[in-house]
């Protein structure tokens, strides 16, 4: 099957006054992928999602979200999208429920609080404050919120950051779970586990440039050819598999 | 696809904030709370229990049965002072101790009596009831008893037609514009300022919202909450303190719109304090920056008029003065809103001054 491009974006560039955020970088994300941008801090990766989430003005380029132009169609761009900011708060003093109709009446769209937090098991917290959630709870309910509008594509900044690992790994399956009924997922992340486990492809963002793109175990198949080896003798399991192991695969509400 | 309503987002953040303001604290105890607690200690203060005490200057005429002294003396609330000798008056005036010293002369021609009363700096609360209680009289005085001359054109705006005028007539206007000022400005400059920090807006924007939706439905919010706590606090004063509406529900309707008036541009202030402010921590001071001077210099406890003149110049500079006397003149006067138009221009003012301000230095991110 032929892959789809569902966002497309060519030479990006985004200056903040003299600094170069974003030096004209050039990538594809194919529909229905999981795709990973990964990259050290301040490599330019929530400047280039912000730019495609039309949050921000680009300096210059082109990129396109559903064949729409960040340039004229912002408005039909978001009613296409689902967006998860890093660090994002909710509005003071709501409890989800309250928070969902909100978004409900933001996006124009009539969805019932039950039904959204029910695709992410959150429907025992309708009545709970967002600040009284665990740190994986408050991810999965800002996905909850970016699935109102039905989107086509929906952009993680870092959901995981934070998350024990039971909760990094229920988080994980939401997000397959969301790619599989047909929505197309970028994602940043600083866990290169991660990447390799969720991501179908994954862009390497550095100083402003993209310096690969590929899925991962082609990435890893090409460094091991290159004559790469790892330093310590290769284990079986690692530590996440000890910790996994013996504290059990369920999932902890903080 | 259905075609996307910028109304019903701007109400889902009204019913949204709204539902924040009235779970937060400090918002219900501003608006509310104070206000409440302000007319109970004033209205107590000021019903019954206050006397007025004037000292009766020894050439002041007390003859006639019919006199002007003979109608203070019936005054409830005036306590006449007449054992002491004129060194100890001026001496007690100084001191507060005597609110007034009077003096009446008669004539044999018009005006047949004149009143010579002496205020005090150091009792400037109660001269303020004093002036307003003197003022009503002299104009009932001058239509009823003179047949012959017109009435003075200046004492004709002040139509007390005998009513009492009770301190919680004189307070209750004044709260109210005081919990508007402080849940526009606090309560605006919060709000903005938090929902910036925590990127709230932020996430909004990520949506099809337009920002004007967002201004409005805050706006939307805050007025309703607003006007639910005016209505609460002409309630209990109407039924527990006797404050006077002059036309009933007319009148409150009226008051109600110039809140609305008095909102939109302390919200103006809150817009603005929300750009400037880096942090929480600055808004409290900057927010006491605007309604501080305001609050003590607005006529909100005592009128403006015991304040000297260079003191005066400055109260008429200010909103709040002017949103207080509108109130004042609604309620009590019973003056409809054509008839407060000098104050509403000079709030009109304001408002272009203020959001021309705001339009400039608020910040979205």
């Amino acid at each position: 099957m032929a892959k789809q491009p569902i966002i497309t974006v060519k030479n990006l560039v985004k200056n903040y006054g003299d600094f170069e955020a974003v030096k004209g970088i050039s990538f594809e994300v194919y529909d229905g992928e999981i795709f990973g941008l990964l990259g050290p801090n301040g490599a330019g990766k929530t400047t280039t999602l912000e730019v495609i989430e039309t949050l921000r003005e680009k300096t210059s380029g082109e990129v396109t979200v559903d064949g729409l132009s960040i340039d004229h169609d912002t408005d039909k761009i978001k009613q296409r999208i689902g967006v998860q900011l890093q660090a994002a708060g909710y509005y003071p003093n709501l409890n989800l429920s309250e928070l969902i109709k909100l978004f409900c009446g933001l996006y124009g769209i009539d969805k019932t609080p039950a039904e959204m937090l029910g695709k992410v098991a959150l429907t025992d917290k309708a009545k709970a404050k967002y600040k009284d959630l665990s740190g994986g709870q408050k991810q999965r309910f800002s996905i909850a919120t970016t699935l109102i509008n039905n989107p086509k594509i929906i952009f993680l900044d870092e959901p995981t950051t934070g998350l024990d690992p039971q909760a990094r790994r229920n988080l994980w399956d939401l997000i397959r779970e969301i790619r599989d009924h047909g929505t197309t997922v970028v994602i940043t992340t600083h866990y290169m586990d991660e990447a390799e486990e969720l991501c179908d492809r994954v862009a390497f963002v550095d100083g402003g440039h993209i310096v690969g793109i590929d899925t991962p175990n082609h990435f890893i198949d090409e460094l091991v050819a290159s004559g790469f080896e790892r330093k310590k003798e290769v284990k079986l399991a690692n530590l996440e598999d000890v910790f996994i192991t013996l504290t059990g695969k369920e999932w902890r509400e903080g | 696809m259905k075609k996307y309503s910028n109304t019903r987002a701007t109400l889902a953040i009204a019913v949204a904030s709204f539902r924040s303001i009235m779970r937060s604290p400090s918002a219900v105890v501003f608006s509310l709370a104070f206000p409440l607690i302000f007319i109970i200690v004033f209205a107590n203060i000021g019903g019954g229990a206050i006397s007025v005490d004037v000292g009766v200057a020894k050439t002041c005429d007390t003859s006639r049965a019919d006199s002007l002294y003979q109608a203070i003396k019936q005054i409830s609330i005036i306590h006449l002072e007449k054992n002491q000798s004129a060194a100890e008056m001026a001496q007690n005036l100084k001191k507060g101790d005597l609110d007034a010293i009077m003096d009446i002369q008669k004539h044999s021609t018009p005006p047949y009596y004149t009143l010579d009363i002496k205020y005090t700096t150091a009792s400037a609360q109660k001269d303020g009831i004093l002036s307003s209680l003197l003022d009503g009289m002299f104009f009932q005085i001058n239509s009823k008893g003179n047949t012959v001359r017109q009435p003075i054109a200046e004492l004709k705006e002040a139509t007390v037609q005998g009513r009492a005028y009770k301190y919680i007539d004189f307070i209750l206007p004044g709260m109210l514009g005081f919990s508007l000022l402080s849940s526009g400005v606090f309560g605006t400059a919060f709000v903005f300022l938090s929902l910036r920090l925590t990127l709230v807006i932020k996430r909004f924007f990520a949506t099809p919202v337009k920002r004007y939706s967002i201004v409005i439905g805050e706006g939307l919010a805050r007025l309703v909450f607003s006007w639910i706590g005016a209505l609460f606090i002409i309630t209990v004063g109407y039924y527990f303190f006797g404050f006077t509406l002059v036309h009933g529900l007319t009148t409150v309707v009226n008051m109600l719109i110039l809140s609305a008036f008095g909102l939109i541009i302390f919200m103006g202030f809150g817009f603005i304090i929300s750009g400037i402010a880096k942090n929480e921590s600055t808004i409290p001071p900057l927010s006491n920056i605007v309604t501080l001077p305001q609050f003590l210099l607005s006529g909100t406890f005592f009128a403006t008029t015991a304040f000297p003149s260079w003191l005066r110049g400055l109260a008429d500079i200010l909103p709040l003065t002017y949103l207080n006397h509108a109130m004042r003149q609604v309620a009590f006067e019973g003056a409809g809103l054509g008839g407060v138009t000098h104050d509403l221009l000079i709030l009109g003012i304001w408002f272009i001054i203020i959001y021309a301000v705001a339009v400039k230095t608020f910040k979205w991110e």
